[in-house]
């Protein structure tokens, strides 16, 4: 408790560890390889979604449609990408390309953000459901391998979270456009003195969203092998409590990739341990939300001790 | 090559009704420091705004080093130009650190390693102009004093990659820096302009004006008032060079009679803050002026005693001064804007009567003169001028008995000024109480009382009788010896 | 006469009748001239409950940027499944159903504004996270049961006069009633003036910190009332049932003329986007259209509708 900052920077990996231990201490068998597997297996895509949502929130922006886009990703990818790999690989990246034209959208004409992806989340929805009514299609092979994969020693999953927060941190927080990004959401009227284009910013963050979307899109259909359009519809939530969890603010352009990931894996966890506890599965959603207000809470207190320190 | 760094030939910029440049004539050689000094809303922020690119002027012509810029006039092109602005509202983000914001100004700070160069250059810079600064390029700006930015962003604007350093501008930029580095970035100034580089130096501390500069322009009313080397100024000459001239002494206020030192006291408040700063007192039916420059603590009282942070002993109503951003209801009708505040005495079982209200509002139309036929316009339908009249009007229809008044004349014309200076003169008269922040020194002749801030203190208490346009200035440049 | 012509088409609800009316000319001339009036009468009763919770949803929204009530979903789950509980079909505790599904939404407007200012977090993600709690609540309440309402409820909330919803005329005159608030209350003037800039408001003297709390906790009351009717009219809460309510409460705002940048609501229009929403939704039906194209029209129109109309200052592209 002796410097606040830095109890502040540390609050996402503390919450991880605490759940981390509680899980092991109320089930000990989950301290293994498989215990560990299993209970971290969503923990990628939440993670992939979680990266996405940061993106959009660097910019002070926030994004109500990631859950129903990786919903739609799965169905594209359990449907044409089988049946046709270039109608479905052009599918996907036009998938990219509409977040880069919203977010030019939002920016040209000064929208806001939440009520444009809540309308755009019914277009991801809808699109989705005409493609696939009711839950079906296949997963092609190599999703399923690429996410059932066997690392020797660590869990595939906590290697891939431990990479993608890595890689993430490396192009935002330590390359030159990275500043700039990060910059548009700190302060854009400097961005704009100093003569960037903070359309062109926004574009490629939205982008970067869609991408990372994306990838969370394909990699939950790895793990469920089967298309359904509402699959991935409380992932809106979750990526938006990983990014909090994480140490992300919601204005102002700081957000912390590593810490992001790590709050996704701690939302994967939660659920886990939830079961564990025994709690009644009603109050898993709700376990969520109060484990969501606490941190903020803790958060505001270390915020007000900085401020007065 | 030119000797010229930058020259501006009739350049005049207009907002609205409000004249903010009426043709100025300006040239910086290379390697000069030039001085520019005027009181508030003389044109010098927004000359420099047009210089950085920020704002394009209506009229008039610019060149850089002898030639016309090749492209439009924009932010990007006055810094390819070399011309850099450390303005008085910082232009850090607050949520990078010391070396990425040397890379936000930097195009050229990018690829492999652009880090340690970004670090590198800043570093070097700082070092150079503030030595013992004790500032790590890492540092997140957020985490860093307000002095330590200033530096900061000092330091940026003469770091140079790819684009050249031709001309840096630095609005007051000692106004966080304590005195040592203050004293370092002026010694930095003499040695940058022997290198070519040419400064432009707005400072309200007169000394370091004269100290440092070459040459020396006195601004005023969006004109250049004078124009002479440093040594042919000397702190009074250019005092009086600022200050005001006859022309507009219709303007001023009889001298009234020093109000009754026995009528009650309804405010008494001291500005907070360490090691505190003198007290305002102000009794029933007083005009109170609070005068100094802008920036030194007056807004910050008024809110204070508007919060009810001070022994007030009536209801106060709050006059603002920034229409656009504190008192304006854009969406409303004149009639809504005015009786916003008296809400209270219209409700009739429980809804507010309207037949009530549009009286209210007409009833002020006559007593203070909107110029508009039809009240339930939108209140942006109205210049400037009337608009804040609709703002007089909605204090002076509340029950309030205190006023307090943020620097309300702004960009106002003088009819409308004179009908409401007549218009406050009549309401303290009825016992109402003025507390009046105005940067304009001819409406100080109104008040009873003048508190002179300086620094967020109480500098100087000025009474009525004893009142002079020196001493204003003297307290708010607080080079009186205080 | 012409004036007062041009000056209603001036209004900005009016758009949103225009649209539902023609929606609704579309849908009855595609099917063949026929069951215009039921297709009016259904529109009526489903546009209701759109109009309750987009009644509150319009006061949250017009006190500025920033302020949208995110719980209106869970908040009119658990007000139906804590009414239906209690009543346990019996017509006796019928108004002790109502008062207490009111108090528990009452406490979530509470809660709500609690966490937006204890913790001075964006309303969205306060909102969002007590919905949370919200909604674990009715599910550990309601237990995944369905317990039907009791019949004098369920008799109000689907009842007919010549075609018109009892429900549909009393929450019209619950419209009118926050119309008047809204433009005649120093509570609705308020709301409006912080709207268009808290801090204007807050020095024109007005209580900025009350208000805001007052709406939070209208807009729960209101979910909470349209919890309860919702389930009398459907035959019992379930825990979807506010599902459908999150999107829909934000569109007729916007799309019936209310500022989403704040200061400014729009009663009537809520009216006319809410039939609009529901006729635009028949009207595909009839077109054979499937219900990935009826989200996929409804997503596009709420865009559309803000990219046109949504912002006061578009910023130099």
């Amino acid at each position: 408790m002796t410097n606040p900052r830095l109890l502040r920077a540390a609050l996402p990996f503390l919450t991880l560890a605490f759940v981390l231990t509680a899980t092991f201490y109320v089930q000990p068998r989950t301290m293994s390889y498989f215990g560990l597997n299993l209970m971290l297996q969503y923990a990628v895509p939440i993670a992939l979604a979680t990266i996405a949502q940061m993106f959009i929130i660097t910019v002070n922006d926030l994004d109500l449609s990631i859950g129903p886009f990786v919903g739609l990703v799965g169905v594209i990818a359990a449907t044409v990408l089988n049946s046709n790999p270039v109608l479905g690989a052009s599918a996907l990246m036009a998938c990219v390309l509409a977040y880069g034209v919203v977010g030019a959208l939002i920016h040209v004409r000064n929208l806001p953000s939440i009520v444009v992806t809540l309308g755009l989340s019914f277009v991801w929805l809808g699109i989705a459901v005409m493609m696939l009514p009711s839950p079906g299609g296949k997963a092609p092979a190599v999703l399923k391998a690429i996410m059932t994969v066997q690392t020797p020693y660590v869990p595939f999953p906590i290697l891939a979270a431990v990479a993608i927060g890595l890689v993430v941190h490396l192009a935002l927080m330590t390359t030159s456009f990275g500043v700039v990004a990060r910059g548009a959401g700190g302060n854009p009227k400097a961005l704009d003195r100093a003569g960037w284009s903070m359309l062109g910013t926004k574009v490629v963050m939205y982008m970067l969203a869609g991408l990372f979307g994306l990838l969370a899109g394909l990699a939950l259909l790895g793990l469920t092998t089967s298309a359904d359009a509402h699959v991935a519809d409380r992932y809106t939530l979750y990526s938006i409590a990983g990014v909090i969890l994480g140490g992300g603010e919601f204005i102002g352009g700081r957000i912390n990739p590593i810490g992001a990931v790590a709050g996704a894996l701690t939302l994967a966890l939660a659920g886990a341990f939830l079961i564990f506890l025994r709690i009644s599965p009603d109050w898993q959603i709700g376990a969520q939300g109060a484990v969501l207000i606490i941190v903020l809470a803790l958060r505001a207190l270390a915020g007000s001790r900085e401020k007065s320190s | 090559m030119s000797t010229e760094a930058i020259r501006l030939d009739g350049v005049e910029k207009s907002f609205g009704a409000v004249r903010a440049l009426a043709g100025v004539d300006l040239v910086v050689a290379v390697g000069e420091c030039l001085g520019l000094v005027g009181h508030n809303g003389a044109g010098k922020s927004t000359l420099m705004h047009v210089l950085a690119g920020a704002l394009l002027p209506d009229a008039g012509r610019l060149t850089v080093g002898g030639a016309e810029p090749k492209a439009q006039w924009s932010a990007a092109a006055s810094q390819a130009a070399g011309i850099r602005c450390v303005f008085q509202e910082l232009s850090l983000c607050p949520n990078l650190s010391v070396a990425e914001n040397a890379r936000i100004t930097h195009a050229s700070l990018r690829g492999f390693g652009w880090k340690g160069r970004a670090r590198a250059l800043i570093c070097a810079k700082l070092d150079e102009i503030f030595p013992g600064h004790r500032i790590a390029p890492d540092d997140e700006i957020a985490h860093l004093p307000i002095g330590q930015r200033q530096m900061v962003e000092i330091a940026r604007a003469f770091t140079v990659t790819s684009a050249p350093l031709r001309l840096v501008i630095l609005d007051e930029p000692t106004s966080s820096l304590d005195a040592v580095a203050a004293g370092q970035l002026l010694s930095y100034i003499r040695k940058e302009t022997a290198r070519g580089t040419a400064i432009i130096l707005i400072s309200h501390i007169l000394g370091e004006v004269l100290a440092t500069s070459d040459r020396i322009v006195v601004m005023k009313d969006g004109k250049q008032v004078a124009a002479r080397p440093a040594q042919a100024f000397d702190r009074s000459s250019l005092m009086a060079a600022m200050g005001s001239d006859l022309k507009e002494v219709e303007a001023r206020g009889d001298r009234r009679q020093s109000p009754k030192a026995d009528s009650a006291v309804v405010v008494r408040a001291s500005p907070q803050r360490e090691g505190g700063g003198g007290e305002l007192v102000v009794r029933e039916g007083e005009i109170v002026g609070l005068a100094g420059l802008a920036g030194h603590g007056q807004t910050r009282l008024l809110l204070q005693i508007f919060a009810g942070q001070a022994d007030i002993d009536r209801p106060v109503a709050f006059v603002a001064g920034d229409r656009q951003n504190e008192g304006v209801f854009n969406l409303w009708s004149i009639a809504e804007n005015v009786t916003v505040a008296s809400l209270r005495s219209l409700i009739q079982r429980g809804f507010i009567n309207v037949a009530a209200e549009a009286k209210l509002a007409r009833a002020w139309r006559e007593r203070i003169g909107i110029r508009t036929s039809d009240m339930g316009r939108n209140i942006l339908t109205l210049s400037g001028g009337n608009q804040q009249k609709v703002l007089f009007a909605r204090a002076l229809a509340s029950d309030a008995r205190i006023i307090l008044m943020d620097d309300p004349m702004r960009g106002v014309d003088i009819g409308t000024k004179l009908e409401v200076y007549a218009m406050i003169r009549a309401e303290a008269a009825a016992g109402r109480s003025f507390l009046w922040y105005t940067t304009e020194l001819d409406e100080l002749t109104h008040c009873d009382k003048v508190y002179v801030f300086w620094n967020g203190k109480i500098s100087d208490s000025i009474e009525a009788a004893d009142f002079s346009e020196q001493r204003v200035l003297r307290a708010s440049f607080a080079e009186s010896g205080t | 006469m012409k004036g007062l012509l041009s000056r209603l088409l001036g209004q900005p609800w009016v758009g949103s009748f225009l649209a539902a009316g023609l929606v609704w000319l579309l849908a009855v001339v595609f099917a063949g001239g026929h069951g215009g009036g039921e297709i009016l009468s259904s529109a009526l009763a489903f546009a209701t409950f759109t109009v309750i919770v987009g009644l509150g949803q319009m006061m949250v929204i017009t006190t500025g940027p920033g302020n949208v009530d995110l719980s209106i979903p869970a908040t009119m789950t658990l007000s139906g499944v804590i009414a239906m509980k209690l009543m346990d079909t019996e017509s006796a505790l019928i108004l002790v159903g109502i008062a207490a599904a009111m108090g528990a939404s009452f406490l979530v407007g509470v809660a709500n504004y609690g966490l937006i200012r204890l913790l001075r977090i964006p309303p969205i993600i306060a909102t969002l996270s007590s919905s949370f709690l919200v909604l674990s609540t009715a599910i550990s309440i309601g237990r995944g049961l369905r317990i039907k309402p009791p019949a004098p409820l369920a008799d109000f909330a689907t009842a007919r006069a010549f075609g018109v919803p009892f429900a549909a005329i009393a929450v019209a005159a619950l419209a009118a009633i926050i119309g008047l608030t809204l433009k005649h209350t120093i509570y609705g003037r308020t709301v409006a003036a912080i709207g268009q800039n808290e801090r204007a408001a807050w020095l024109a003297g007005l209580d900025v910190r009350r208000t805001r709390f007052a709406t939070y906790v209208l807009s729960a009351m209101l979910a909470g009332l349209c919890g309860v009717l919702q389930s009398g009219f459907s035959g019992g809460s379930a825990l979807n049932m506010g599902d459908d309510f999150l999107l829909a409460s934000i569109a007729v705002v916007v799309i019936g003329g209310t500022s989403v940048a704040g200061g400014r609501g729009n009663v009537p229009g809520i009216w006319g986007a809410a039939l609009f929403m529901y006729l635009l939704v028949t009207m595909l039906n009839i077109f054979g259209a499937s219900p990935g194209v009826r989200l996929v029209m409804t997503g596009l129109i709420i865009i559309a509708v803000i990219a046109v109309a949504g912002s006061e200052n578009p910023r130099r592209a």
